[in-house]
């Protein structure tokens, strides 16, 4: 392992974690308000800004066209909103629009800026698709720079984002002015998806601000929690990504760290505490069989109680007959001693089993008996 | 018949917005525009995958292929929203960058020499479309291009022509379509292969990010303007075969990409219906606005001009001068206002002293009636 020694790959790997934990902790925020697809559109919306702003300045300095896609990414996101509030026309179908007609007009300033005699355009389309291996030092640290200013951002705004996230009506009626809170979250989540361009480009850099508040947000229930956790995750994906892109020969960054953040989102989903898919199957599977043994127990307690002898046997079919599936119940309460053979698939209550179908019977509140 | 190669690409930049255009109204209208951008990302996929095993980059499979990760798509993004552990929008956004993602690692690391890059089918290369050819017994047909929308875009009028009834009603009212006993589940798969088939096609021609500019820019513009199904499906195709014949020109007086200036002409063409559109535009509406204003502003002066009417105080309240007191107005807004309801012929001005007509005093009780 040479991340410690190999120039490239700890610029790589820190660009990309610091990437990953900024919009890993902003992302939490567009995924909880239901807004997880803006940031597709805005890294779309972002490429105009970044050939105009080469255009203008005939820099291809990273701080340029970075101002370039956020001013870019920004506009994207007011069009968005002008859109769906002055028309009947739909979130979904106002960003489907941005983003392509944004990135259709950013090909167009491409294309220009492919023609001009002077102007080599290399290293613009590394936006498009990311190549992290172009970052240098530099850019790492305008990365690490802004990616903390966002996150600093967030947590002076934090109980505003909080009201936003969770109430914007009750923020409004405590005098919280939620619009301009809501263009400072934006333009924070703009920041945090400019910076990615570079890394793992247009295309997806969405999944970085998706996918780990989607995993995070199986961890826990607390916002604070969840925040950290996402960052965590994108920072761990980053670097995850960055390392085995240099592993392997061929193995380009950007999707490989898509791929870690996925890897991550299906882990939680399936095996987070409480949240997770498999301990819901566990839980329900527990619970069903839980039922069926209160049922079954039930039955053969209220044979004996009608029964002149209480210890006299019961034939299983009985027992089938008023409960589906009883001859696996009979042989598990056998074994716990709460039942007992009394002939070839005859069962009786034993006394073990009288308590404890007692104590069930008053745990479901039917102490009436 | 011999066609110029620029007549060519205006054919096939047409049919295929009109294409893309018909299943994009059924996109936009059921809240799906999103899925399209998703399926035209995650069919590089299946492209890869059939390019693989065919090793032939024109094989129909490979339209198959996609067509089939199109609907994976859109599966997986409903597994993956039922599991009620993320929402629908995070959904989308985690499956197609991830087959996405899976597509470029293979076309990186197993196709780098073969004629299969991410920038082409990302963006698309109409320019080169007319270069590649369907012939027959020796005789041009055409190109491909041209004959894979072509066949397309009958697919899709034919089916929205066969299923309108069931794609309306499950569009408008999916509760009554399931009591009615229509499968809007079959009715939706069906819809969505379709929009992978377009997706596919399309994408060869404009690149999978254009798709979505063709499916839901016209749908959108057309949306503005009329409240009808049919009239928004010919619309939409309409204003996507204009703004692709204009994104031609545009590209080819500029010289730059064709995809990017058609999709550039479909945004031009949506931001002139969301101003102009005749009711619901930002003028129309902007405009109706302030005549409600004006209109309401008249209605209060003729009513507190009636209030007052041979009332002690009528000799003060009834000048213009008074109404910034007694209605809060601003001096210049009074002004107008008393100006509009002149002309109006609601009431006269001796000097200072405002009366009503018999038009105004008309006007003012048929206002209190009415409240």
């Amino acid at each position: 392992m040479d991340l410690l020694t190999d120039y490239t790959l700890r610029t790589v790997a820190l660009g990309a974690a610091a990437l990953g934990l900024t919009s890993g902790a902003l992302g939490s925020f567009a995924v909880l308000r239901k807004q997880s697809l803006l940031g597709d559109a805005i890294s779309h919306a972002a490429l105009p800004g970044i050939a105009l702003a080469f255009l203008l300045t005939g820099s291809k300095a990273t701080p340029v066209l970075v101002a370039g896609a956020a001013v870019a990414g920004w506009l994207g996101t007011l069009a968005v909103m002008k859109i769906t509030g002055a028309t009947r026309v739909k979130e979904d179908s106002a960003l489907g629009i941005v983003l392509s007609v944004f990135f259709g007009f950013g090909l167009v300033l491409l294309t220009y800026v492919q023609k001009q005699p002077d102007a080599s355009q290399a290293g613009l389309d590394r936006f498009l698709f990311g190549q992290a291996a172009t970052l240098l030092h530099r850019d790492v640290l305008l990365i690490s720079g802004l990616g903390a200013a966002a996150l600093l951002g967030a947590a002076i705004f934090w109980k505003e984002f909080k009201l936003l996230a969770f109430d914007p009506d009750y923020g409004a009626s405590l005098g919280f002015p939620m619009r301009a809170v809501d263009v400072i979250l934006t333009t924070l989540l703009v920041v945090s998806i400019v910076i990615g361009l570079q890394t793992v480009g247009v295309v997806l850099m969405s999944a970085m601000v998706v996918a780990p508040a989607a995993a995070a947000r199986q961890w826990t229930d607390r916002m604070g929690r969840m925040v950290a956790v996402a960052g965590f995750f994108g920072a761990l994906a980053g670097v995850s990504g960055a390392v085995l892109s240099s592993l392997t020969e061929h193995l380009p960054t950007g999707p490989t760290i898509v791929l870690c953040l996925t890897g991550l989102v299906v882990l939680s989903i399936l095996f987070a505490p409480n949240r997770g898919v498999l301990w819901e199957t566990v839980r329900d599977r527990r619970n069903r069989s839980r039922l069926h043994m209160d049922a079954v127990l039930g039955n053969l307690d209220d044979l004996a109680r009608h029964h002149a002898d209480p210890q006299h046997g019961h034939a299983a079919a009985v027992l089938e007959a008023m409960h589906p599936g009883a001859h696996s119940e009979l042989r598990e309460m056998e074994a716990r001693g709460w039942a007992r053979r009394t002939g070839r698939d005859e069962w009786a209550i034993t006394p073990a089993g009288r308590g404890e179908a007692e104590r069930r019977a008053g745990l479901r509140g039917e102490d009436d008996r | 018949m011999i066609i110029a190669p620029e007549q060519e690409i205006q054919w096939i930049a047409a049919v295929t917005a009109a294409a893309c255009a018909l299943p994009g109204v059924f996109l936009v209208l059921r809240r799906m525009a999103l899925m399209s951008d998703a399926i035209s990302h995650s069919i590089l996929l299946g492209i890869v995958l059939a390019f693989f095993a065919t090793g032939n980059i024109a094989s129909p499979l490979l339209i198959a292929a996609a067509a089939a990760t199109g609907v994976l798509t859109v599966t997986l993004v409903e597994l993956l929203h039922r599991t009620r552990r993320v929402k629908e929008d995070a959904a989308i956004g985690l499956v197609f960058p991830a087959l996405f993602s899976v597509g470029v690692i293979l076309i990186s690391r197993y196709a780098g020499n073969v004629h299969l890059d991410v920038d082409a089918v990302l963006l698309g290369e109409l320019a080169f479309a007319p270069f590649n050819r369907y012939s027959w017994g020796g005789m041009d047909l055409g190109p491909r291009t041209l004959w894979v929308m072509g066949a397309i875009l009958l697919l899709n009028a034919a089916f929205i022509g066969a299923f309108f009834k069931e794609l309306k009603l499950t569009t408008f009212d999916t509760a009554l379509a399931g009591a009615l006993g229509f499968a809007p589940g079959a009715l939706h798969y069906a819809f969505m292969t379709l929009v992978s088939i377009t997706a596919v096609g399309a994408f060869d021609a404009v690149g999978s990010v254009l798709v979505v500019a063709l499916m839901i820019a016209p749908p959108a513009a057309a949306y503005l303007i009329t409240d009808r199904l049919p009239r928004m499906m010919a619309l939409s195709v309409a204003i996507g075969v204009a703004s692709a014949l204009a994104g031609y020109w545009m590209s080819y007086l500029l010289d730059v990409s064709i995809a990017g200036s058609m999709a550039t002409c479909t945004g031009v063409a949506f931001f002139l219906a969301f101003l102009l559109a005749p009711e619901r535009g930002v003028v129309a509406v902007a405009r109706r606005r302030a005549r409600q204003r004006w209109e309401f502003a008249q209605a209060i002066l003729t009513i507190h001009l009636l209030d007052h009417e041979g009332s002690p105080q009528a000799a003060v309240e009834s000048r213009e001068r008074h109404l910034h007191e007694h209605l809060r107005w601003a001096p210049d807004f009074a002004r107008v206002v008393v100006r509009r309801a002149e002309s109006a012929g609601l009431l006269t001005r001796t000097g200072e002293h405002l009366a009503l007509t018999d038009e105004g005093r008309a006007s003012a009780r048929e206002t209190m009636a009415n409240v």
